[in-house]
């Protein structure tokens, strides 16, 4: 997983309660067994003007020639609710999109932006209205930047704003790191557990079948 | 030993090691797939060259987009559709995990066969790549819904790295009146305290209404409680769980069953445990709910009127506020999915039915939950009263709780759905939907209109 740690870009308002992941990929746009060929069907719903069609919707904020080359998105309450689908932080990360500021994220959606190098800022709805004003006077020169390593969020100089992530999924990001590699260390005490746990639970302890 | 919740126990006896500040090494026993999410979690797996830990504790169906038209099989009219079917196949036959294909007599959506196949069990730890995993816990499972990239970590360490949740206890008190649901139960609470009234929490129900529901009902409450934000939802087994599990192919055998029960019963949450937030709602004059907007918070007693919020959900729903919900004509009527697809759903949609026609111009639809439920149905004669109804009688899957690419309703229809999501587009492109209980659905679909069973002659509490 690529890294972050300080990412000063374009961001793009979008800022409404509840954007589901049906609304960041529509199922009808995941068409593979694959995590990538996704960007074209992110916010296809919004972004083009038919379903299933790729006529730009001009009134789209990511269609808008002002918030070209967006990486930062500011979002509204229980952003990426809905499907757990992964396929939605997949599109974003593949558009170019590394970060989310939001009020809140649903729990299964900020989990797969830590696993995929996109970094979720919980940050209060005032701070990020300021953010949009901030934003929207001119999108392509007033950037923002999301600092990892202070846990802090800048508009330029004056508007600094802190904000709180797990030591774990700071790591995570920060390092790019692969989880699947940092458990696997583990392998001798899950192997202890399960030792353990088998006493305990051992209807838990399944027959592998045959087939 | 201080008083505990029944979460922090759920907890403590997964916990391999801590991984600090919240976080927790958790040991999964159970990891459910399905061929839209889970695919993609076994494709990387295979490419990772990493092995699948436990091959016995990996299940996986196909649901999602599986057709269910009658005499279905790999074809789906999704565009694409049959490479997620074939693919989850071989994986699936690669990786040595059980299998329940789309020909299987045991096939259904997820969280309706992992219970009545016994696969989730009390005190279990249950992972699945699909948000409504929270319904399991209905059965005191520790039981959530994940990425595909946590889906690969779980089947290659058969653990997960969590962030512990926060407490909260949602008690449901009093007696629930006829004719209402835990479908209204759960969209009452989403109405009251948003859907993001939950986050970040792991939310035990509880309470005296929450005892009586019977083990499905519990499965319907639990299912919505990803509609709130919530990590996961669940409820303390009881005698209930215990009978309801007896016997399930996968369950405990009567050689492991004395002990396992004892164990099962020691999960509850102490009389003085604290939680980090608690919620008391009195159901006794609870009605049935219905959805009039775009978020499953946007629920209203369906006595009531379109309120005067939210104007983009208005607009695309449609609605002038202080209309009646009761006065919205309907042009479709859906009972399926993971929230209400059990057989006790349709024993309960079919008595209100029986003997009735769908109004004319609209289209109904039973998708019952799992191949399982289907044949129950069918033994009782179900699928005959729904049929003469106008009702079309289905093969089991998701079907069209939402929109993939081929099945849908129309631009602009309004349907009445027993599903979770009335989200913009999540059952066809503009369609506007409103959630409701199965019975609501039911008489709603007769009638024509937005409508609870009440207001139909021989119903119990109803017009004679």
């Amino acid at each position: 997983m690529e890294p972050v740690r300080v990412l000063t870009a374009i961001a793009a308002p979008m800022i409404r309660a509840n954007i589901d992941t049906d609304i960041i990929i529509p199922s009808r746009e995941m068409k593979s067994v694959s995590k990538t060929g996704l960007a074209a069907g992110l916010f296809a719903g919004w972004r083009y003007t038919a379903i299933g069609g790729r006529d730009p919707n001009p009134e789209f904020v990511l269609n808008q020639p002002a918030y070209a080359g967006t990486r930062i998105l500011l979002g509204g309450e229980n952003f990426g609710c809905g499907s757990s689908r992964e396929h939605a932080v997949w599109a974003l990360h593949e558009y170019g999109i590394r970060a989310v500021i939001a009020p809140s994220f649903a729990p299964i959606f900020f989990g797969n932006c830590v696993r995929n190098g996109i970094v979720p800022v919980v940050l209060a709805a005032t701070y990020i209205a300021m953010l949009e004003s901030f934003v929207q006077a001119d999108p392509q020169t007033n950037h923002i930047t999301v600092d990892l390593e202070r846990c802090e969020v800048r508009a330029a100089e004056v508007q600094r704003y802190p904000f709180k992530i797990e030591a774990e999924a700071r790591d995570m990001l920060l390092e790019g790191l692969d989880a699947i590699d940092l458990t696997l260390k583990s392998r001798a005490e899950i192997a202890n557990f399960q030792a353990r746990d088998k006493l305990l639970r051992p209807w838990i302890y399944l027959e592998t079948i045959t087939q | 030993m201080p008083a505990t919740t029944l979460f922090e126990k759920l907890w403590s006896a997964h916990l391999v090691r801590e991984l600090g500040e919240g976080v927790g090494l958790i040991a999964i026993d159970r990891i459910f797939l399905h061929e839209r999410t889970g695919s993609v979690a076994l494709k990387s797996l295979a490419e990772s060259g990493r092995v699948l830990a436990d091959p016995a504790r990996v299940f996986c169906t196909m649901d999602h987009i599986v057709d269910t038209f009658p005499g279905r099989g790999d074809e789906t009219r999704m565009p694409g559709g049959k490479a997620f079917i074939t693919e989850t196949r071989e994986a699936a036959r690669r990786a040595g995990i059980q299998l329940f294909d789309v020909r299987d007599p045991l096939q259904g959506i997820v969280h309706v066969i992992s219970p009545e196949l016994g696969i989730v069990l009390p005190g279990a730890t249950v992972v699945c790549p699909d948000s409504h995993t929270c319904t399991q816990g209905a059965l005191g499972a520790f039981a959530w819904g994940i990425g595909s990239t946590e889906a690969e970590h779980a089947l290659a360490t058969g653990t997960l790295r969590v962030s512990k949740p926060r407490t909260m206890r949602v008690r449901f008190e009093g007696r629930l009146p006829e004719g209402t649901t835990a479908k209204d139960m759960a969209l009452a609470l989403i109405a009251a305290h948003g859907s993001v009234g939950g986050n970040g929490y792991a939310v035990e129900f509880a309470g005296s209404a929450v005892r009586a529901l019977d083990i499905e009902a519990r499965l319907t409450l639990c299912n919505m409680v990803t509609e709130f934000s919530a990590v996961t939802g669940f409820i303390a087994p009881d005698q209930k769980t215990f009978d309801y599990l007896r016997g399930r192919r996968f369950a405990p055998t009567d050689a492991t069953w004395p002990e396992a029960e004892a164990s099962w019963r020691a999960l509850v949450s102490d009389d003085d445990a604290i939680f980090d937030r608690e919620i008391v709602i009195d159901v006794s004059a609870l009605a049935p709910m219905v959805t009039w907007g775009t978020s499953p918070e946007h629920a209203v007693p369906i006595d009531g009127r379109v309120p005067n919020l939210h104007p983009r959900a208005l607009a695309y729903m449609g609605l002038e506020p202080g209309t009646p919900l009761r006065s919205l004509a309907i042009s479709s009527a859906f009972i399926g999915s993971c929230t209400n697809s059990r057989l006790s759903d349709l024993r309960r949609a079919a008595a209100i039915l029986k003997g009735r026609r769908v109004a004319t111009g609209v289209r109904a639809i039973c998708v019952p939950g799992s191949m399982s439920v289907k044949r129950a149905a069918e033994a009782e004669g179900l699928d005959q009263i729904f049929r003469e109804a106008g009702f079309e009688w289905r093969e089991s899957g998701c079907s069209m709780c939402f929109f993939a690419g081929g099945e849908s309703f129309g631009a602009r229809e309004r349907v009445v759905s027993s599903t979770n999501r009335n989200f913009e587009s999540r059952q066809g492109p503009e369609t506007r939907s409103h959630l409701a209980s199965p019975e609501t659905v039911a008489a709603s679909a007769v009638l024509g209109r937005l409508a609870s069973a009440n207001e139909l002659a021989g119903v119990i509490g109803g017009q004679n």
